[in-house]
């Protein structure tokens, strides 16, 4: 079964014109001698020709009228490159980055980096404390959300998104004029 | 399929620079072609007029997004694909599965009639048409792009984000189901035809 698939596929790739010069001479030497292989051949033959000839469905007469007809109050949309600016998108990826940065940042700072482990190792390693659970039902949200690094750090988000909100409606402004 | 005179790109320009008319000619060249893809994807023949009419309107008001460096229906197709997804997932079709309800549907309803069919009255267009009707849309619409739409392997790959080799199994896939339902149920015909 395997060895018949094989053989359509050599066969369909020799029709399309596929495959090395090499590959397409054995082909051919193999439809030359081999009866099997002709009769195969002649049959995906029949087939690629009338699936060449297979004729589009056309839609009704007033197809054509009838699209000019809608598209008649519209007009070409401008080209997306042209609204989308690029200082826009880098602005939403440094925002982002900034979000993950503080994050990470805050979870770092939540091991505890020094530890009394009895191994040889964990004089060189230091003890994560990754009882995560009970850590975040016993912290102090508070502490960190009145903290002022937590206060600079939004500061600066909100900064960077009315910076991002002023040149989107600048380009906007220049666009229109 | 495609008119002489104004290529694709000359007339792309114009239409940018205002001469809105000109996009009627692409209508032209391209409609049957957007129209036989569509009813790879949907029996009705209404249905498919409507999507098509979408689709060109679709296309007129991106052009400007059409930059050139693949051919125009290349990218008349990335419209058509997702405008049929669109519509297919709004009717709640399943379009992955070869061997779907609707196919069998159509199976049962157009075996009869097939078999009422003299020879004579059915050409070799109509019965590959019609077995081509009886393949998954995906199957059908990759055997139209290719023999239809004189699209190559990478063309095809691009637009459906798969590599070429993807594409060069994925045909020879749909041609040999094609060769299946051709053998199932136009044996008489395929005979006749092999017979000559």
């Amino acid at each position: 079964m395997d060895t018949h698939i094989q053989m359509e596929e050599r066969l369909w790739d020799y029709i399309d014109g596929r495959g090395t010069p090499v590959e397409r001479s054995s082909i051919e030497t193999l439809l030359a001698e081999n009866m099997e292989w002709q009769r195969k051949y002649k049959e995906l033959l029949n087939i690629h020709q009338m699936m060449q000839e297979v004729e589009l469905d056309a839609p009704s007469m007033r197809f054509s009228k009838n699209v000019m007809e809608e598209i008649a109050r519209l007009q070409v949309a401008p080209a997306t490159k042209t609204y989308i600016n690029k200082n826009i998108i880098r602005g939403i990826g440094a925002f982002f980055l900034a979000m993950i940065g503080g994050f990470l940042l805050f979870c770092l700072g939540q091991f505890k980096w020094s530890g009394s482990g009895s191994g040889p190792s964990s004089t060189f390693l230091p003890r994560y404390d990754l009882d995560i659970d009970t850590k975040m039902k016993t912290f102090n949200w508070g502490r960190i959300f009145n903290s002022a690094y937590t206060s600079i750090f939004v500061l600066v988000l909100v900064i960077l998104g009315l910076v991002m909100l002023d040149m989107y409606l600048g380009n906007r402004k220049k666009q229109t004029a | 399929m495609l008119h002489t005179g104004l290529t694709d790109i000359e007339l792309i320009n114009k239409i940018l620079q205002g001469n809105q008319a000109l996009f009627a000619q692409l209508v032209e060249r391209y409609q049957s072609y957007v129209f036989t893809l569509v009813l790879r994807f949907t029996d009705s023949r209404e249905d498919a007029e409507e999507i098509s009419q979408d689709i060109f309107v679709k296309t007129y008001r991106s052009l400007a997004d059409f930059r050139g460096e693949s051919k125009f229906s290349t990218w008349l197709y990335t419209i058509v694909r997702t405008s049929c997804i669109t519509f297919l997932r709004k009717k709640k079709l399943d379009i992955t599965s070869i061997d779907n309800e609707r196919t069998y549907l159509q199976l049962e309803n157009q075996e009869s009639g097939f078999k009422a069919d003299t020879v004579e009255q059915k050409s070799r267009h109509t019965m590959v048409s019609q077995a081509i009707r009886l393949l998954s849309p995906d199957d059908a619409q990759l055997i139209t792009l290719f023999y239809k739409g004189e699209q190559s392997l990478e063309e095809i790959g691009r637009v459906m984000r798969l590599e070429p080799n993807t594409v060069k199994v994925k045909l020879h896939r749909a041609r040999h189901r094609l060769k299946e339902k051709m053998e199932k149920y136009f044996s008489h015909e395929v005979r006749e035809i092999q017979g000559n």
